[in-house]
């Protein structure tokens, strides 16, 4: 443990000289290709709209279910609408949502954790039973709730989610923080005479980030799969806006007609790009906890 | 020592109850809209009846006295009334819960059967077994509910018409038909987790030095298996398993929806775009409750397996 910190062995010490990329390439070939995919994704949800070759929202009702024809490589929804086109454009929201998720229940944890290993004691206990109180609500529950309170939305939608995750971050996070604050390099600051919330955020934290990072890239694969479910019930994005979990459900009489097309291609959007959060986050898993033993 | 165990879950339990029901009712009542305009259905009402409307539903009382009339009914079975339906929530709820607990229960054995067995399968036979577990698990681990439930509509419904596709069925066996599909798409990804776990925990036993004493001693492989591997891999598998089946409650609400099925989870989402209120706070105090109460048996089913957690409890 002690060469995450202090005086770091060679190996562990190459590693983090490296960089991102260096840990990256360490992943092996399933990870790159996750990280591949991720990226591609990514770059969709920013420039989606600007890509799709036809404009995503306009209907025409004559070409509703017809298939790939003349340029339209993966046909038309149920409104007539270039399937393909509101794949691309549907990328910025099916992924905009994950990310607030990801980033409000990672800070909230990781503020939460290392307040509860910072203080111990009776602090320690009141936030780790209040976690264990949290949870009781499944994610999908407690989105729907919000949706019956401020109306259906993603805004609604990934707040509730953001804090249904928050515990799982904070409980694991807690048993790293504990562990950092363990290590003598806390009590040598101390002794110097920083603060607690410098040591924190300048030490313990930082010393958490490949945990950190790992837990957030698996949680986005969570928050992908709760989301779209959330929208395909018609309680997260709403349409007409492009959206993969919304054009599932949208899309879904198709499938009783024997046109499934367009729902499975929305479908097989959300598992790849959830395939490669959770192959990526299980690889920066295995690293983060390899290095700090 | 293990009493005290039971006790503090126990006191955890209840603790969770109440704070869930309290954060149902509460996040309702804040929510915008007037209780006595839903009740009117927007009419304009005369000052008298409207006293008699605040004080026949406490509505004139402070918010934790609310809170108070509310749990207290809610414990006698009283939730209130249905806006959109006219009938009484608990009715309501009679009526789906079988259809939600009978979607949940055959998911639960799906997983139960196909994921351990899989698993312990590709634990003990490595090569093509292992491979094709491990492939298809990291595949169909990140197969969301909804999106199993319309490949499997497509496959088995639509192409095959092996099975229906949508509603209920009557009947015990036709029912069964129906509720093939819908179960396995609420299984799918967890049968997968459960699947790697299992897989973990077993090699992880199989490698133990009393193991590979056994085997030198020539005990035969099945006993090994069951009396050496299992027993211990069991305390992993167990955990995972209840946590994956508890959190099938939620899911359930996904799967219905996509299956056009009458249970409580559909019903609380038409409820939550049509506001009804009275049925979103009924139906998601049964589910929380049913979800904690299956994790506190997981919790309790953990210390029955591992004597040391009990007996740890003080130390953690």
């Amino acid at each position: 443990m002690s060469t995450a910190v202090g005086v770091p062995s060679g190996r562990v010490q190459a590693r983090t000289r490296s960089g991102s990329l260096g840990v990256l390439r360490s992943t092996g070939f399933a990870g790159i290709a996750s990280a591949v995919v991720i990226a591609v994704a990514t770059v969709l949800a920013v420039f989606g709209p600007l890509v799709a070759p036809y404009n995503p929202d306009l209907p025409s009702l004559g070409q509703a279910f017809i298939g790939p024809a003349g340029g339209h490589l993966l046909g038309f929804d149920f409104e007539g609408r270039d399937v393909l086109s509101r794949l691309l454009a549907g990328a910025q929201s099916s992924m905009i949502g994950p990310l607030a998720v990801v980033v409000g229940a990672m800070v909230l944890g990781t503020l939460i954790a290392v307040v509860a290993a910072w203080r111990q004691g009776p602090a320690d206990t009141v936030i780790s039973s209040g976690l264990d109180i949290l949870f009781a609500f499944p994610g999908i529950l407690l989105a729907v709730l919000a949706a019956a309170i401020f109306g259906a939305g993603l805004t609604a939608a990934s707040v509730a989610l953001a804090i249904a995750y928050m515990p799982y971050v904070a409980r694991v996070l807690r048993g790293a923080a504990l562990r950092e604050r363990g290590q003598p390099y806390v009590a040598a600051l101390e002794v110097q005479g920083a603060s607690g919330t410098s040591i924190c955020l300048r030490h313990i934290i930082p010393n958490m980030l490949p945990l950190i990072v790992a837990q957030a890239t698996i949680m986005f694969g969570w928050a992908m799969v709760d989301l779209a479910a959330i929208s395909f019930l018609g309680l997260g994005v709403q349409p007409p806006t492009p959206n993969w979990g919304v054009m599932i459900s949208e899309n879904e009489p198709g499938i009783l007609q024997g046109y499934p097309l367009p729902a499975l291609a929305a479908g097989l959007c959300i598992v790849g790009v959830v395939i490669a959060f959770n192959v990526l986050g299980e690889r920066l898993f295995e690293q983060a906890q390899r290095v700090s033993r | 020592m293990r009493w005290r165990f039971l006790a503090r879950r126990l006191l955890m339990l209840i603790v969770s109850l109440l704070v869930a029901s309290f954060v149902i009712f509460g996040a309702l009542y804040l929510a915008p809209g007037n209780p006595i305009t839903a009740l009117s259905g927007g009419r304009a009402l005369p000052p008298a009846s409207l006293r008699v409307l605040e004080a026949r539903y406490h509505l004139n009382q402070p918010f934790f006295a609310q809170y108070w009339y509310w749990l207290e009914n809610a414990l006698h079975g009283n939730l209130g009334i249905s806006i959109t339906l006219q009938e009484n929530v608990s009715s309501v709820i009679a009526a789906r819960m079988w259809t939600t607990g009978g979607l949940v229960l055959f998911a639960s054995l799906i997983i139960l059967v196909f994921g351990i067995g899989s698993g312990v399968i590709a634990a003990l036979r490595p090569g093509l077994a292992d491979t094709s577990v491990l492939v298809s698990t990291s595949i169909s681990a990140a197969l969301p509910s909804f999106v199993a439930a319309i490949v499997l509509i497509t496959v088995f419904s639509v192409k095959l018409g092996w099975f229906p596709a949508l509603g209920n069925g009557t009947g015990f066996w036709s029912s069964v038909r129906h509720f093939t599909l819908p179960a396995i798409a609420l299984a799918i990804s967890s049968v997968a987790i459960v699947a790697r776990v299992t897989r973990a925990a077993v090699r992880e036993e199989a490698d133990r030095e009393h193991v590979q004493t056994a085997i030198s001693r020539g005990i035969p492989m099945r006993q090994i298996v069951r009396r050496h591997i299992l027993r211990n891999a069991a305390i992993p598998i167990t955990t995972v398993s209840g946590i994956t089946i508890a959190s099938l409650i939620a899911v359930a609400a996904v799967v219905e929806t996509a299956f056009s099925l009458n249970g409580l989870g559909a019903y609380l989402v038409q409820a939550a775009e049509s506001k009804d209120l009275a049925v979103v706070q009924g139906i998601s105090l049964v589910l929380v409750t049913a979800f904690v109460v299956i994790n506190a048996v997981v919790d309790v089913l953990y210390a029955v397996l591992d004597p040391r957690v009990a007996l740890g409890s003080r130390a953690q």
